[in-house]
């Protein structure tokens, strides 16, 4: 493969330079360093040595044409170039340490798109600019701060649900927190300024990814709700039964989340829509039951996955559920780790709600909540009895989902959580 | 308004000033019958006599010291350092006695003293004829440090350290004589002494330098603005006590702030510049703050060739502020 020569640099400000005269033709053999070519320019006359030993295969500029400094000015076919020179396509750079100096800034680049310089993270957070959003025109594709002042220029992004891209590393469940009043037509009440002693905090980007995705589920999907109670008795005892034995030979706290995950991962095998996802004009029903759960920290919600959740074992799942637990807690969830969901179960009742409409996990079809297990007086065969009582709340896209197969879905998980007995397998 | 030089920018403002107040006079090595070794005081004994035109020994802890004397009397002495290089056996004077009179007496003492040094290289001055000192007294409260970079602040800014009730350190750099010229009116006017000035609107980098250095940073803004880069640039003009506000103002116009100057980076004005920088306006940086300076060497080399590798040239400032602006 031939070798390029460039026109050299021949002087500190000497941008171009005139092939004055050729002294090789195609066809000759050139030692390294003998003279190629006279050139003339504003400030020397000076001859270009060649820089490899070899044949001259082809002139690329003529005599008399004058071309910028860095310019291909001929091929020289390297004497024994095949098996010598690996790299096929040498270039020879007049400027030592050009080639090395590139090779840092590659590998600088990809960093360089996703760190903020303070001005642009300062102003991403003033203007509510999703940076992730913005093409970025510094070193290495680096957002710059007059690159969101365009933006801010221009108005600001209109939607981000509209534009935002397919949902991948965030959070996504999230309880509302009161039922509010529904909207009467009034005008948008203006923002009220932060008075003395208010607390203003700035929105930090995971804040600003959870907004936006919960957003987005809401405006996009049609969600249903739907709620049934759960007897548990059996389940508190068996897990009670097993909880200090599983602790002490696996060091693991046996919750009750577990149980109620395997039923759910049963109730999906049986109704295969429910872990099934909208795609507009198709929907998709995913082969493997990956299940989401919510974990908090104190300032956001994280929804690591279960994989393949429907090969575990009670216990399995419990193994599973514990180390995302620790890792979300640690700060050490991969994107690997919260992606691939096909099904959330939340337990909000682990803050003692007994009540919650969740907002769908997109692009999840549903998403369950299980909530806080109390004793209640219950009416069996027409007497009273002192039960464990649970709440089983489902969200469902509504686009997706009917409320005959929903209910079908949750009677199932209900049967099988009634269905444990002192016997039940938790290996 | 006539164009003239740095230099006689100079002569002009000691000449005005010695007119004006019969206090002022000129006290240095050669500056009298030579007429200064640049030439600075070229025609000043010839107007005003030796009375007030004095010639020294070589001995700068006796012109600076003389000078605070005269000063402490209430005259107005303008003593001149011949090279930058030697005002160390000055140093005592300037740092214990004349930064501190108005201090330790408790007001009731002052001193109006001006000093001139030439410094600065790129004039195959070697070692002792080169050097740049500026940052030794930029830590000195009492003092203040004064570098124009034009005629027009030249003449401006000695007049201002003549009228000083104050010690000023007035620092020419000795390329910028008669290499740097320009519109310096014939009227009586002064510079603030304290306030920076912005020699150059711009909106993606700014450059903050002092000295020959500014010049390089205006050169390169003009040849950057047909690559469609529009450079911002700061002339500290006075380097002590520092103008902070403009400072800050500038660095957060553009949040690239890339600091110039031909003294040794280490322990140099940038240092402090760029901590005021980071002090006040982080939230509006979008760039780490360069600063392209001298090297940490301890002198300008005699020979050409390391002389040309130790100063900073116009191709490296453009060369930075090009790097920063695609940043």
């Amino acid at each position: 493969m031939a070798t390029k020569v460039l026109m050299p640099q021949l002087g500190e400000s000497v941008t171009e330079g005139t092939i004055s005269k050729w002294l090789v033709k195609v066809g000759d053999v050139v030692q390294k360093y003998d003279a190629l070519a006279e050139v003339a320019t504003d400030k020397v006359n000076a001859e270009v040595p060649s820089t490899v030993a070899g044949k001259v295969t082809e002139i690329v500029v003529p005599e008399g044409e004058t071309v910028s400094v860095g310019t291909l000015i001929l091929y020289i076919e390297e004497a024994g170039s095949a098996a010598a020179e690996p790299s096929a396509d040498t270039v020879i750079r007049q400027e030592s340490g050009m080639a090395s100096g590139q090779h840092e800034q590659t590998a600088a680049s990809a960093a360089a798109k996703q760190r903020f310089s303070p001005a642009v993270l300062r102003l991403a957070q003033e203007h509510n600019i999703d940076l992730t959003l913005i093409t970025g025109t510094g070193a290495g594709g680096r957002i710059t701060r007059k690159d969101v002042q365009q933006v801010i220029e221009q108005g600001g992004q209109k939607s981000t649900a509209q534009t935002a891209p397919a949902p991948r590393n965030s959070p996504a469940v999230y309880e509302e927190p009161s039922v509010k009043a529904p909207a009467i037509s009034t005008p948008t009440p203006s923002i009220p300024k932060p008075s003395q002693g208010d607390l203003v905090i700035p929105v930090t980007p995971l804040r600003k990814t959870i907004a936006a995705r919960m957003t987005q589920s809401k405006q996009e999907i049609p969600h249903a709700w739907t709620m049934v109670e759960v007897d548990v008795t059996n389940l508190v005892k068996l897990r009670n039964r097993w909880k200090t034995k599983v602790k002490e030979q696996e060091g693991i706290n046996l919750t009750f989340l577990p149980f109620f995950i395997k039923a759910v991962v049963e109730a999906l095998k049986e109704y295969p829509m429910m872990n099934s996802t909208w795609q507009g004009e198709q929907i998709v029903v995913r082969k493997d039951v990956n299940i989401s759960i919510a974990v908090a920290t104190e300032d956001a919600l994280f929804v690591p996955v279960i994989k393949n959740a429907d090969q575990k074992s009670v216990f399995g799942i419990a193994k599973a559920v514990e180390e995302l637990a620790a890792k979300t807690r640690a700060g050490k969830l991969t994107l690997d780790d919260m992606s691939g969901g096909t099904f959330t179960v939340n337990n909000t009742g682990s803050f003692g709600s007994v009540l919650s409409v969740p907002i769908i996990n997109p692009p999840q079809a549903a998403i369950l909540s299980v909530e806080a297990i109390v004793k209640r007086p219950v009416v069996i065969e027409d007497m009273i009895a002192i039960r464990s009582m649970v709440n089983l709340c489902l969200s469902l896209d509504h686009r997706i989902l009917d409320g005959l197969v929903c209910g079908r879905f949750l009677q199932s998980v209900k049967q099988k959580l009634e269905n444990i007995g002192p016997d039940t397998p938790i290996y | 308004m006539a164009v003239i030089s740095y230099i006689d920018a100079i002569t002009m403002a000691m000449r005005e000033e010695m007119r004006r107040d019969p206090n002022v006079f000129v006290l240095g090595e050669d500056v009298g019958v030579r007429g200064g070794v640049f030439r600075t005081t070229a025609g000043l004994i010839e107007e005003f006599g030796e009375q007030r035109v004095v010639d020294t020994p070589l001995a700068e802890s006796a012109i600076v010291g003389v000078g605070i004397g005269a000063a402490a009397y209430g005259m107005r002495p303008i003593a001149e350092i011949q090279f930058a290089d030697f005002i160390m056996p000055a140093v005592n004077q300037i740092v214990s006695e004349a930064a501190k009179m108005r201090y330790r007496s408790n007001n009731d003492w002052n001193c109006p003293i001006t000093i001139r040094a030439p410094f600065g290289g790129g004039v195959h001055g070697g070692l002792y004829h080169s050097q740049s000192v500026e940052a030794m007294f930029t830590n000195v409260p009492g003092l203040k440090v004064v570098v124009p970079a034009t005629p027009y602040d030249a003449k401006g800014l000695l007049k201002a350290a003549v009228r000083d009730d104050d010690p000023v350190l007035f620092f020419e750099h000795k390329r910028c004589y008669r290499l740097i010229k320009g519109e310096v009116p014939e009227t009586d006017y002064t510079v603030p002494i304290g306030k920076a000035e912005v020699k150059r609107e711009g909106t993606d980098i700014t450059v903050i330098s002092y000295g020959l250095t500014l010049h390089f940073a205006l050169q390169a803004a003009e040849k950057l603005a047909q690559e469609g880069i529009s450079a911002h640039i700061l002339d500290l003009r006075t380097l002590y006590p520092l103008d902070k506000e403009a400072i800050v103002e500038a660095a957060a116009k553009t949040g690239k702030v890339l600091i110039v100057h031909e003294d040794n980076k280490e322990g140099g004005v940038g240092g402090e510049v760029a901590a005021i920088i980071a002090e006040h306006c982080l939230f509006d940086l979008d760039a780490p703050i360069r600063r392209l300076c001298g090297p940490d060497v301890p002198a300008m080399p005699y020979s050409p060739t390391l002389e040309k590798q130790f100063i900073l040239n116009p191709d490296q400032v453009l060369q930075a502020m090009r790097e920063l602006a695609h940043f």
